[in-house]
């Protein structure tokens, strides 16, 4: 087996990992992110996202239209849970 | 019927106030800069808020001269036009027209067109502005190669940051994968800060930036390997060298083995679409323009009646095409909120498309008319 190859660096995600999770069946974004965390750490994706979205077409045959992106949620950085509390 | 008490009444707390605005801009690089000018101009009240310490985006990195149209400010350095734009945006500071919010971050878009806004300080607050513009700018991509992950390995535009921004050098000896205009200009850049460049690396075969650009790079004497990447990283606690290959039909051939402790990656951008994806704007992917864009019409305008885009975050383009993005959606949002007529707004976006049409024209230029013609609609009603 190849060097493991650091895709998602917030959740520790190998390249090795997503590959063989969606030769599994787990062919969406939303199926990989629940499954290894990807995409779910302090970046939100920023790094890895755009590779799984081409990894996933070249392996399903979708276009990356199909593929989509995650939903996007607030807050779109980090915030410390403090700021919600108080005034 | 009576009305009941609402819940902050029955529990006797209030909402905050929330701020209004005209004009909220999301970013303060070349786009939201000459957007901010623009509508400042035709008198709108503007609020600009950027998540950077300073003003300027990635102007403020950019060291070298600008060239395209002396409208754009060609023969200009980078970061001077920053600096140009900062000051024509002062005296509008002084008159409460403008609002500047610094280390600022809009991170949540809701429906009934109120933003939050987060400080560093750890203040977060909302504001409802009339119209927004979105110029958030772009993100670099990475490159899935063994040991991605040390340290030592940036994106190049970090190293820009590193280097122009904090005059932190960055390393001793690099090698830099890419050779768009990025890649080349950080090439040189370190070069003029006295780290030794091993080698610009490019997947393509041909080289992605300006020509003016790897010219500048090679009188230095740095091989630009054209169907060359780098296979994997090499280094323990940090980068100590790097595999080279070469991309054939067949796959990748290791072929160099180089030391450096630097590694700068500029395989291209991609557009920060966060805010959009979360107010819904429809967006489709468009490779040529590095990824999902958001669909506008004209004016820059998106599928959300109150939001417009502009510059990096509307697909990837220059610094000059930003400004001029920028320019086009104020004066959408200005004809809009009734401060110039249809007229003279056609007659100004129509002189606004002709400069873009004319920076546009070159060669390398080609790929970003070609995405343009995948997300540009008209929006009916």
């Amino acid at each position: 087996m190849s060097d493991p190859i650091i895709v998602c660096r917030c959740e520790d995600v190998t390249l090795q990992e997503v590959r063989e999770w969606i030769s599994r069946g787990y062919t969406s974004l939303e199926d990989l992110r629940r499954i290894l965390r990807l995409g779910m750490g302090p970046c939100q994706g920023r790094t890895c996202i755009p590779i799984v979205q081409r990894e996933l077409a070249r392996m399903t045959g979708k276009s990356i239209d199909e593929i989509g992106s995650p939903t996007g949620r607030p807050p779109a950085v980090g915030v410390e849970l403090g700021a919600f509390t108080s005034d | 019927m009576t009305m009941s008490k609402s819940p902050a009444e029955i529990f006797g707390y209030s909402f905050p106030d929330i701020r209004e605005t005209q004009l909220l801009i999301v970013g303060g690089g070349p786009a939201g800069l000459s957007a901010a000018l623009q509508a400042l101009k035709l008198g709108l009240k503007v609020t600009l808020v950027e998540s950077g310490l300073e003003l300027g985006g990635q102007l403020v990195k950019q060291t070298h001269k600008f060239f395209g149209s002396s409208l754009e400010r060609a023969g200009t350095r980078g970061f001077r036009i920053a600096q140009e734009l900062i000051k024509e945006l002062t005296p509008f500071k002084g008159s409460g027209q403008l609002e500047v919010y610094l280390s600022t971050t809009a991170i949540a878009v809701y429906p009934e067109r109120i933003v939050l806004l987060s400080q560093l300080s750890g203040k977060v607050f909302p504001i409802k502005p009339k119209a927004m513009i979105i110029a958030t700018g772009a993100q670099e991509r990475m490159l899935p190669f063994p040991n991605n992950d040390l340290p030592g390995i940036y994106g190049a535009g970090g190293i820009q940051t590193l280097m122009n921004q904090y005059g932190v050098k960055p390393g001793k000896r690099a090698l830099i994968v890419g050779a768009g205009n990025i890649g080349l200009i950080v090439a040189y850049q370190l070069l003029q800060a006295g780290v030794e460049v091993i080698a610009i690396l490019e997947a393509m075969d041909r080289i992605g930036g300006w020509w003016v650009h790897a010219a500048k790079v090679r009188r230095y004497g740095v091989p630009i390997l054209l169907k060359h990447t780098i296979s994997r990283a090499i280094g323990k606690e940090k980068v100590e060298g790097a595999v080279i290959a070469e991309i054939t039909p067949d796959g990748l051939k290791d072929k160099y083995q180089v030391e450096c402790d630097l590694i700068g990656i500029s395989v291209g951008l991609t557009p920060t679409v966060d805010l959009l994806r979360q107010a819904n704007v429809k967006m489709k992917y468009v490779a040529f323009m590095g990824g999902f864009v958001p669909l506008r019409d004209r004016e820059m305008r998106t599928s959300q009646s109150w939001i417009w885009v502009a510059g990096d975050s509307a697909g990837i383009e220059e610094a000059s095409t930003a400004m001029i993005e920028g320019q086009i959606a104020s004066t959408s949002v200005a004809k809009w909120l009734g401060y110039i007529s249809e007229e003279e707004a056609k007659r100004e976006i129509d002189q606004l498309w002709a400069r873009l049409g004319y920076l546009r024209e070159a060669e390398v230029s080609s790929k970003v008319r070609k995405g343009l013609e995948e997300v540009l609609v008209t929006w009916g009603g």
